[in-house]
């Protein structure tokens, strides 16, 4: 009996948020594993994988928002993820609430970058992701972000 | 080399100016400037708007010093790649960035012993100065700490958040 390998999509935006999605490689080993951002050029760093291009926006800009939720869902019905996880921003966010609608799995590690309060993404994260983790350990709180060390690998 | 880099959304006229200035003053001719958005052009120092992610990898590998906005992209690869380091945090107030988590972060780093920075541009064009002194002030490996993956794998193989 073949065993289904763990469907994982690891989504971010472009920038230091990929950066640290990358530094997490070691915990994606064993599953079939979906990269996805912004930016169509970080392709070549993830030689290997399945790779998809997703479009961003932020928070003023509606129709570009709304675009943006297309796109995050037609990568979701493409890879059918058993688990998401994103390390930010705005578009991973979504993308963890869409996800849980699908009853997928949904892990949110905020950004290293966020050392004096969690983002607003990374606040509202906390309500939808099943493992939710912030890299400073004084941010942990005893119902979550929860603190399991950090992507300088402390 | 002297890469500066100021990451991609937002102008830092402060950064790219007080640098641009330096190199002048010095004659400093072993200096690129990665400016963004930035609105105020270099006079001095050869400048590009952006650098695709497999050259930038390459320029970074290259470079001597790298001069940054506190970027986290930015900062992780100079440590990874034991680059001197110095980081200027983008200020909110100033236009630079939609909140202060540059500055931030920058402070908790460096309380943490990982980075020099440069809280403006006094500070900057002083630690300029002194850049033969500027030392590498941590490293990391290629990944997150091992207790952070394996906690992430833990849950993706099914087990509880909080353990």
């Amino acid at each position: 009996m073949s065993v289904q390998k763990t469907k994982l999509l690891a989504i971010s935006s472009s920038g230091g948020h990929w950066v640290q999605l990358q530094r997490l490689r070691p915990a994606f080993e064993g599953c079939d594993v979906t990269f996805a951002t912004t930016r169509d050029s970080y392709r070549h760093e993830v030689e290997g994988f399945r790779f998809e291009v997703i479009l961003d926006a932020n928070r003023t800009q509606k129709l570009k928002a709304l675009l943006m939720l297309f796109s995050l869902l037609k990568v979701l019905l493409k890879v059918r993820p058993d688990v998401v996880i994103s390390t930010g921003a705005m578009p991973g966010y979504f993308t963890l609430r869409l996800a849980k609608l699908m009853r997928c799995r949904t892990i949110w590690v905020d950004s290293i970058a966020n050392a004096e309060e969690l983002s607003l993404s990374g606040q509202k994260a906390g309500r939808i992701a099943d493992l939710w983790l912030t890299q400073w350990e004084h941010l942990a709180r005893p119902e979550g972000p929860f603190f399991k060390g950090n992507v300088l690998g402390d | 080399m002297i890469l500066v880099t100021v990451g991609t959304d937002l102008p830092f006229n402060r950064l790219v100016q007080t640098v641009d200035e330096w190199a002048a003053a010095f004659g400093r001719t072993d200096v690129l400037a990665q400016i963004g958005e930035t609105e105020w052009t270099p006079k001095h120092i050869p400048f590009v708007r952006f650098i695709e992610p497999v050259d930038f990898n390459k320029r970074f590998s290259e470079a001597g010093v790298i001069i940054a906005h506190a970027g986290m992209g930015t900062i992780l690869s100079a440590l990874k790649f034991g680059k001197p380091l110095i980081v200027m945090p983008r200020r909110a107030s100033l236009g630079e960035q939609r909140n202060e988590h540059q500055l931030a972060t920058a402070r908790y780093l460096e309380a943490l012993g990982k980075i020099t920075v440069a809280l403006d541009e006094t500070d900057l064009r002083r630690r300029l100065e002194s850049l033969d002194q500027l030392e590498v002030k941590a490293r990391v490996g290629p990944y997150a700490s091992q207790r952070l993956t394996e906690s992430i794998k833990h849950f993706i193989a099914g087990g509880n958040a909080a353990c």
